[in-house]
């Protein structure tokens, strides 16, 4: 869990819920021994600056370039995008996904909004539940069978979110929201525009530990 | 309480509000009188910029009444960065707050910097879509702010002085409090609520979680990377600096410092690299010798 600046501990609570051992990163040595990582969201320009202050830049570029499983959510997904609008001009990115994104896409804090989203089926082309410890979806309620649950809407929130504007022909489109794509996949790589881990649903951290799993 | 709903997504929705505070955690928000402070913050890693006429310690220094600020000065440095953009009305404002929203600032602070404009009365912040910070100097304090609709809490201290021991008594008394509820039995949990003057819902939700409700921050009188350091270690969860960053001799580098300072509040090896030359930080003022505290506007 890179843990520069902003809501680490929110996927720190939801990993934990689900049965994962979770550590953060600040230093170059924290980077040793671990099986995947998470860039939150928060502000993605001071990630930035701190990256290249902390000499974390060029080492976890390397790990993501060699296959580390990578899951951005919000400004985690502009520093993985290959082409970043409005952005600074200084700012830094991997460019380790094939993903044009603008900072602030959906406007000012003003227009920060809730809303539901339908996961694709293809997301769940693996029987998650049987891969996974501590499973809850926190919805469907009992009785729901799998397929109803996997199908369930997920309600995600938008914080002045980045808009997905393009994504390149190898990223598989995972869910959208008017439009315009809110979490997509290529490889070991997940980006979310939106934050899974303010929510009380885990389905999407547990897609991203089958990815781990996979690996 | 505004929440705005079409048939497809709900804006200002509580999630969304305290969701940016989220966002803003182990941060460093500057304050700033203009585009060029604005920009000298972004590059340094600032996470927000608070934009605000006079910073607290000209403030101090001049006198007369603190009011919101000009909306061409905010609109400017909205334009100069690409940040978050927050900006302070005076207590129980609610002109000016609408003001602020109708500019589209990210966050406002209904601020005991700024003159009081109500001596009863603070803004009903659930009537508003743009989130609100308030300032605490205790746990009930930062209730009652809490139960007015303001998702995020920071510790008064008493800016402009570059002296931080009112921000460590208020961050002490706030989660030294806290502890205590989380140890009380359940018939405590009412004679709490009336000893803070306080919610009783939001007793036992500190009771339940051993947290505030939404995040807490830390402001007045940090002027170091250690102060930042000190706060964070302390327990607060992100630093807003005042004076101290463009009272310094140096501004840009004490802004870098801070900024790594805060991000790295427990490890010794890069405080002492990012406090090694700085220059000057600003002068501080004794808390005994102030003609006007701060912290105790605010009801």
């Amino acid at each position: 869990m890179l843990a520069l600046q902003g809501a680490f501990h929110a996927h720190q609570r939801m990993l934990a819920e689900l049965g994962c051992a979770t550590s953060l990163i600040r230093q170059p040595a924290d980077l040793s021994g671990i099986d995947a990582l998470i860039l939150p969201g928060g502000e993605s320009t001071t990630m930035s600056r701190m990256l290249v202050v902390s000499e974390l830049y060029e080492p976890i570029g390397e790990l993501i370039r060699n296959g580390l499983p990578t899951f951005g959510t919000c400004a985690g997904a502009i520093l993985m995008a290959s082409k970043i609008l409005d952005g600074r001009a200084d700012q830094h990115g991997f460019g380790v996904l094939d993903l044009e994104v603008r900072r602030n896409g959906y406007g000012r804090q003003i227009a920060s909004m809730e809303c539901e989203i339908t996961l694709a089926a293809s997301a769940f082309g693996s029987p998650l539940e049987a891969e996974l410890p501590g499973s809850s979806t926190g919805v469907g309620g009992s009785g729901a069978g799998e397929v109803s649950r996997h199908g369930a809407p997920f309600h995600a929130v938008f914080i002045r979110a980045p808009r997905f504007e393009r994504v390149g022909p190898t990223v598989e489109i995972l869910a959208e929201f008017e439009d315009f794509p809110v979490l997509v996949r290529s490889g070991a790589k997940m980006a979310a525009s939106f934050h899974p881990e303010l929510a009380t649903d885990t389905r999407v951290h547990q897609l991203f530990l089958a990815m781990i799993a996979k690996n | 309480m505004t929440e705005i709903a079409s048939s497809q997504q709900t804006r200002a929705t509580v999630a969304v509000k305290r969701g940016l505070a989220e966002m803003l955690k182990g941060g460093v928000i500057m304050d700033v009188v203009d585009a060029e402070q604005a920009k000298i913050a972004e590059d340094a890693g600032a996470c927000a910029v608070m934009a605000l006429e006079r910073v607290p310690s000209d403030i101090r220094r001049d006198g007369g009444v603190a009011r919101m600020s000009d909306p061409e000065m905010i609109e400017g440095i909205q334009a100069a960065v690409t940040i978050p953009v927050m900006a302070k009305a005076r207590i129980g404002h609610f002109a000016e707050a609408q003001i602020l929203q109708s500019l589209e600032v990210d966050y406002i602070d209904e601020s005991e910097v700024l003159t009081p404009a109500d001596e009863r009365h603070h803004i009903d912040k659930w009537a508003f879509e743009v989130p609100f910070v308030c300032g605490a100097t205790n746990l009930g304090e930062a209730l009652r702010r809490i139960s007015e609709g303001a998702c995020m809490i920071r510790s008064k201290g008493e800016a402009g002085t570059g002296n931080i021991v009112e921000a460590v008594r208020h961050l002490r008394s706030i989660l030294g409090d806290i502890a205590k509820i989380t140890q009380a039995d359940s018939a405590e949990l009412f004679e709490w609520a009336k000893q803070l003057q306080a919610p009783l819902g939001l007793v036992q939700e500190i009771h339940d979680t051993g947290e505030l409700p939404v995040p807490m921050f830390c402001a007045g009188g940090i002027a170091t990377p250690a102060d930042a350091s000190l706060v964070m270690q302390l327990g607060a969860q992100a630093v807003f600096v005042g004076s101290g960053i463009f009272k310094s001799e140096n501004p840009s580098l004490m802004a870098k410092a801070v900024v790594e300072a805060t991000t790295n509040f427990a490890d010794p090896s890069v405080l002492v690299k990012v406090s090694r030359g700085l220059g000057k930080s600003m002068a501080g003022l004794e808390i005994a010798g102030l003609e006007q505290t701060f912290a105790d506007r605010g009801w």
